[in-house]
């Protein structure tokens, strides 16, 4: 805990200008927050997502530029949309926990786990008899007991962050494969695949679930006082404990919040595929923590942003959209994700560092 | 097969794919039968010899991967049900793993143990060729199943499916969907499994050269990872690149449950959807008329490889063939299965 906490503060030290602004808001009492400093606020916060805007719009460019009309069409932007729904939903519980100051490296086996549970034969005889819904209130049970068991080994049981969740990575997809069989498991309860292939105003269902949890965690994280608490409790634990929150509780909260969002992930992948799998969700947290950390949540914790999260997960989704629509190998496209991964984070440093300048 | 010519190549595979055929039809009827419950020797289907008579006791030792994937899943399983019809062997299973180095010892540890016959799946083929080529300095018998060794003095037998045989079998197909509807400038996807593995390298390959002998190409390319999520996710994409498709060959059944999750979701079917491997799933989408067919890649090697090791372990040979040995080498058939042999071929299909 307390080499975490150091890191923590090294961290912070970069960022202690004005920049860091939604950090100050918190700390109940000491901070309310530079009333002048709100339109500052904003320009910069639009200022570190600049950078990814413009990444996409390139790649919106690049895309209209080589495949035209196909490209374009309302059609694939809905695919797009529709693929990057799932690490979408994966991604904003990350944010939490990242800005939180922690990591979870366990999010795509708990999706697995998850997928796996909610489809066994068992519960799905049991959803038939009953409702569909049941499905999805397994995987989304499941999914917050993971989240549970990770936040009281990370904040009871004092594990750090990065092996707690490392366990958990190898014991759920472990379990998932128990459970399945190594077995591909099939959907056929009627009601909960039918209801999935809704849409609702030619926007897919999926789309409409990343839209609402993505609109729901930035409420959380930007206008709530847990919002505000999470940004003191991975910026400065010690100082939040001081301040009198229970630091070790709220940690908890935020396991289970991205267990949550692992649990809903995994209803959205089941519906998708109609299928359970414990290969579901590989290498999700990788994918998730580059989305993330792109986006310009600081990995240190103290500073997150969801809309940054989103535009980061939309760019990697394009990317690969742009490079199947020119037919070129996935081996190319690893290369431009890596390549994107280093430019998105350069320019971002040094947009937010112009801003800065440009405003002191 | 890289230094031959197409010419050359297309003999060399027609030559492989009938000596496995002879093999296929071997053994499928043999399977058949002890699927069907009887193991009686006086039945009269059976090749005429007394090979599956009891012989002298035998101990195999049987190593594979960890079974992480519908295919893999039906080698072992179905290896160790044929070391089960065998009153004379005595099968020694070390348990699947993914780790070459695990590989190694589990066969050392079969050595010590002086087991008659040895029939290893490697992780990797070359990681296991030293340890394989001490054994057969002991005097054990391999049979190298599937991935092959780099040296031949690692095996008595070695035991292959058709990778590139499997691209040829589902390009020559795609060439005759194409010529029997007479579509004109034919759109042909594929949808590979990992591009990294040269199984996949393999099968795109023979895809593409037997589709240059009708003169045709692939014009969309994908490569997914042998998971049903990155064959949804890969097809969806590859249904905006393309839209209008005439030909889709998925080289693997068990990503196959996503991609045809991924058409379902887009409503596409105006494509000849062919798939790979040959899963149970699939076999029952051809009965239904929801896929036109599929490439096998035999999930039975292994099983052929322990009759195989009780052949050679017991000094006996191949009745079907004249020479009095078990081959050296033996590539397996890649059959393609439609709506009208699908019966005959739905026993085989695994579960994914």
């Amino acid at each position: 805990m307390t080499h975490q906490r150091e890191a923590v503060t090294d961290g912070e030290k970069p960022d202690a200008g004005p920049d860091s602004g939604v950090v100050q808001v918190p700390l109940s009492g000491s901070g309310k927050a530079r009333t002048g400093a709100a339109g500052f606020l904003l320009g910069s916060s639009v200022g570190r997502n600049l950078g990814l805007v413009v990444a996409l719009f390139v790649l919106c460019l690049v895309g209209v530029a080589t495949a035209g009309q196909q490209f374009a069409s309302v059609d694939n932007g809905l695919t797009i949309l529709r693929l990057a729904s799932v690490i979408g939903v994966v991604s904003v519980g990350m944010t939490f926990v990242i800005t939180g100051g922690g990591i979870d490296l366990s999010v795509g086996a708990i999706v697995a786990l998850a997928s796996v549970w909610s489809t066994t034969l068992a519960t799905q005889s049991l959803a038939r008899g009953n409702h569909w819904t049941l499905i999805i209130l397994v995987a989304l049970i499941v999914g917050m007991g993971c989240g549970l068991v990770n936040g009281l080994l990370i904040a009871y049981g004092r594990v750090v962050p990065f092996i707690a969740t490392l366990a958990m990575l190898a014991a759920a997809r472990g379990l998932a494969e128990i459970i399945a069989q190594r077995r591909t498991q099939i959907v056929s309860v009627p009601g909960f695949t039918d209801f999935f292939r809704h849409d609702v105003l030619g926007i897919p269902l999926l789309v409409i679930i990343f839209a609402v949890v993505a609109a729901i965690g930035w409420l959380v994280l930007n206008r709530t006082t847990f919002g505000r608490r999470t940004f003191a409790v991975g910026g400065n634990p010690e100082a939040a404990r001081l301040a009198g929150i229970n630091v070790q509780r709220h940690t908890v909260a935020l396991y289970v919040i991205v267990g949550l969002c692992c649990g809903i992930a995994a209803v959205m992948i089941v519906a998708r595929t109609t299928t359970g799998s414990s290969t579901h969700g590989t290498l999700y947290e990788l994918d998730a923590i580059a989305a993330v950390v792109i986006g310009g949540t600081l990995l240190s914790g103290g500073r997150g942003t969801i809309v940054g999260t989103v535009l980061g997960v939309l760019i990697f989704t394009t990317l690969s959209n742009v490079f199947t629509q020119n037919n070129l190998s996935s081996s190319a496209q690893s290369v431009a994700k890596g390549l994107i991964i280093v430019v998105a984070v350069l320019l971002q440093q040094r947009l937010a560092a112009r801003s800065n300048n440009g405003s002191t | 097969m890289s230094r031959t010519t197409p010419r050359r190549r297309l003999a060399l595979a027609t030559g492989t794919a009938l000596a496995g055929l002879l093999v296929v039809s071997a053994c499928s009827t043999s399977t058949n039968d002890t699927a069907s419950g009887s193991s009686n020797s006086s039945d009269s289907a059976r090749a005429t010899s007394k090979n599956d008579d009891p012989g002298k006791k035998v101990v195999i030792g049987f190593s594979g991967p960890a079974a992480d994937h519908g295919w893999l899943a039906a080698i072992n399983s179905s290896a160790l049900a044929e070391a089960k019809k065998y009153s004379d062997v005595e099968l020694k299973s070390a348990e699947g793993t993914n780790d070459a180095n695990q590989q190694i010892s589990q066969v050392e540890t079969f050595i010590n143990d002086k087991v008659d016959a040895i029939v290893l799946l490697p992780t990797d083929g070359a990681a296991l060729t030293d340890v394989a080529t001490k054994a057969m300095q002991a005097g054990i018998p391999v049979i190298n199943v599937d991935r092959e060794f780099s040296t031949p003095f690692a095996a008595r037998t070695t035991i292959l499916g058709d990778n590139y045989g499997m691209g040829v079998s589902a390009g020559t197909y795609a060439c005759k969907v194409i010529k029997d509807k007479k579509i004109k400038d034919a759109v042909v996807a594929e949808i590979a499994g990992i591009d990294a593995l040269p199984l996949t390298q393999d099968r795109s390959k023979g895809f593409k050269d037997a589709l240059a002998d009708c003169g045709e190409k692939v014009d969309n390319r994908v490569a997914a990872e042998f998971t049903v999520e990155s064959g949804e996710k890969v097809a969806s994409n590859l249904l905006q690149a393309a839209p209008k498709i005439d030909i889709i060959w998925n080289h693997d059944d068990d990503q196959g449950v996503g991609v045809k999750a991924a058409f379902d979701n887009a409503g596409r079917k105006e494509f000849t959807f062919i798939g790979g491997a040959g899963s149970a799933n699939a076999m029952r989408w051809i009965k239904s008329g929801e896929m036109a067919a599929t490439v096998i890649y035999p999930p039975t090697q292994a099983a052929d490889g322990i009759r195989l090791a009780r052949l050679i372990a017991q000094g006996k040979g191949l009745s079907d063939l004249v020479q009095l040995e078990v081959p050296k080498r033996i590539v397996l058939n890649a059959p393609v299965v439609t709506k009208d042999n699908v019966d005959q071929y739905m026993a085989l299909g695994f579960e994914s």
